[in-house]
């Protein structure tokens, strides 16, 4: 399968890798949410992590991801967008904007899907932290 | 070190064409183009002559009768041909009918024999799927355990395709004859690598490949044995009852021919490319190992072909893998790189775990694989190995020394 020139582009040079520390010390830090989707079984764990400020908007957002080139591409993708944005921008952010960007395929749809699902299992996890009532559900399609 | 990219490391998928074999073969085409069935003039004389050659050569490689040589498209129809030929032909009971006897072939068969297996299932036979244990050998004794009163035939690779493993042939084929059972093996990855005698290796039925030794695609062979015992098989195609009759169709004249010189140069050369590559192998799979942690070698660690290896690399996936080294040609046993996005079931049956099959590696070398090419191979697959870990989740959480058997995942 060839991949598009942008999929190539984030694979080799990936946008906001990394984390904002160790598991144990990011889960005690209520300005970052984490979101880990997929399972090593699958193929695919994306691991998104956003920070936010005190206004609600993600000033900085990480990622870590072990899949294919199109899972690597669609992270790197996703914290590219979501940077800047408020919470509740972010959460419209949808699988099918990332496939249209990257022009994946269909058999790569599902990359973009964990993407989109690992933002909002990030920003569930930040508003969970904060006891804030967040309407952020993972189940896009 | 100059390398000509990009590096072809996948000769278990095909190998390319030798020189020497498409010289053979050229003048089968325009020239001497007659059909081997026309009897009566010169240019089918020429022909027949021609495949005549070829079956000799054919016969030699495998320690066989020139006569014991049938000529298919490949090793999917003469595996076709071998399973549903026997079972159909030694059948207890009429087609319809339930109780038509046991089959024996194993998980780790390629999908040629196993898809055959799975349509005879339907058809009223019983099939013993034997899983091996990790090391992914089928020994003598496992196909002891499940041979029953009614089992007529026995399909078990020789070399497995992913992992290069090897099983007992020669041990299982003496099992069978002990039984009366019919011994069929997928020799594609074995033959024109290593020796074979099917008189002394016990076999009775034995497809191969063309393209898997150097030779063209589209032609294969069928080892069909004449005496102690005279196997016969059903066709599987009906027509002008060619190849005594179990493979009809007229023959692939330049094929045959090209088939014919590659299993004669593999007889000359194949000890030699068998020392090179080992070494070569060897180097491969020390290099990566002692460059890196979490790698582990797939399958037997001695019992396997000498210019194959399947490979995991801990913490990145196979399809994320061979994007990053895209100058190297190979295969992944990632769901990713399937046409069916399930992982590698050879992989998976030997209990090892999907995520295994997902981060492994196949590279296969052959007779034009140099050391600089292995030597890039090398580099580049560290390179791209610690780029992929250095964006990947679970290495961090490998380091942080947690348990990812124990996480809990969000499987979709």
């Amino acid at each position: 399968m060839a991949y598009s020139n942008k999929v190539i582009d984030h694979y080799e040079h990936p946008r906001n890798v990394g984390s904002f520390g160790k598991t144990q010390e990011v889960k005690e830090r209520k300005d970052i949410g984490v979101g880990v989707v997929g399972a090593p079984e699958c193929g695919d764990v994306m691991q998104l992590q956003i920070r936010v400020n005190d206004d609600g908007k993600i000033e900085d957002a990480k990622f870590k991801c072990f899949g294919c080139g199109s899972a690597i591409a669609s992270s790197s993708l996703a914290t590219e967008w979501i940077k800047g944005k408020t919470i509740d921008e972010a959460l419209e952010l949808r699988n099918s904007e990332i496939v249209e960007e990257l022009s994946l395929p269909p058999v790569k749809i599902h990359c973009s899907v964990l993407a989109e699902d690992s933002i909002k299992t990030a920003i569930r996890d930040y508003q969970e932290k904060n006891d804030l009532n967040g309407n952020a559900q993972a189940d896009s399609e | 070190m100059a390398v000509k990219l990009p590096i072809y490391m996948d000769y278990a998928a095909t190998t390319p064409c030798d020189p020497r074999v498409l010289e053979a073969m050229l003048p089968y085409f325009c020239e001497t183009f007659g059909n081997a069935a026309s009897r009566n003039h010169v240019f089918g004389w020429e022909a027949e002559a021609a495949v005549k050659e070829a079956r000799s050569q054919a016969a030699e490689l495998i320690g066989a009768q020139a006569k014991e040589i049938i000529w298919t498209s490949g090793s999917t129809e003469s595996n076709n041909i071998a399973v549903k030929g026997a079972a159909r032909m030694y059948a207890a009971t009429g087609a319809g009918t339930s109780g038509r006897g046991h089959i024996i072939s194993s998980r780790l068969e390629h999908k040629a024999v196993l898809d055959p297996c799975k349509s005879l299932e339907r058809e009223g036979f019983d099939v013993t799927y034997i899983t091996p244990e990790t090391d992914g050998i089928i020994t003598a004794d496992m196909v002891k355990d499940v041979i029953r009163d009614d089992t007529i035939l026995v399909s078990l690779m020789w070399a497995n395709n992913e992992i290069g493993t090897i099983n007992e042939v020669p041990e299982i084929g003496a099992l069978c004859h002990e039984r009366e059972i019919i011994f069929h093996t997928d020799a594609t990855q074995w033959v024109g690598k290593m020796p074979v005698d099917v008189v002394k290796d016990n076999i009775d039925v034995m497809s191969w490949s063309g393209h898997k030794i150097y030779g063209p695609k589209g032609c294969g062979a069928l080892y069909v044995r004449r005496r102690k015992p005279r196997v016969r098989l059903e066709a599987i195609m009906d027509g002008g009852g060619h190849e005594r009759g179990m493979r009809s169709g007229t023959l692939n004249v330049p094929g045959i021919v090209g088939f014919g010189k590659a299993c004669a140069l593999c007889l000359d050369e194949m000890d030699s490319d068998r020392a090179r590559l080992l070494k070569l192998r060897d180097k491969f799979e020390s290099e990566l190992s002692s460059r890196m942690e979490v790698v582990q070698v797939n399958g037997h660690p001695e019992k396997r072909l000498s210019h194959m290896s399947n490979m995991s690399f801990g913490f990145v996936e196979g399809e994320g893998l061979m994007m990053g080294i895209k100058n190297i040609a190979c295969s992944s046993g990632s769901a990713c790189t399937s046409a069916s996005l399930e992982p590698s079931y050879v992989l998976k049956a030997l209990g090892v775990g999907d995520e295994l099959a997902h981060s492994s590696l196949r590279l296969s070398m052959g007779r034009w694989t140099t050391e600089d090419e292995v030597d890039y191979a090398i580099e580049h697959i560290t390179k791209a190995v610690e780029h992929l870990r250095s964006m990947s989740p679970l290495y961090d959480m490998y380091k942080e020394g947690i348990d990812l058997s124990k996480v809990q995942w969000q499987a979709h």
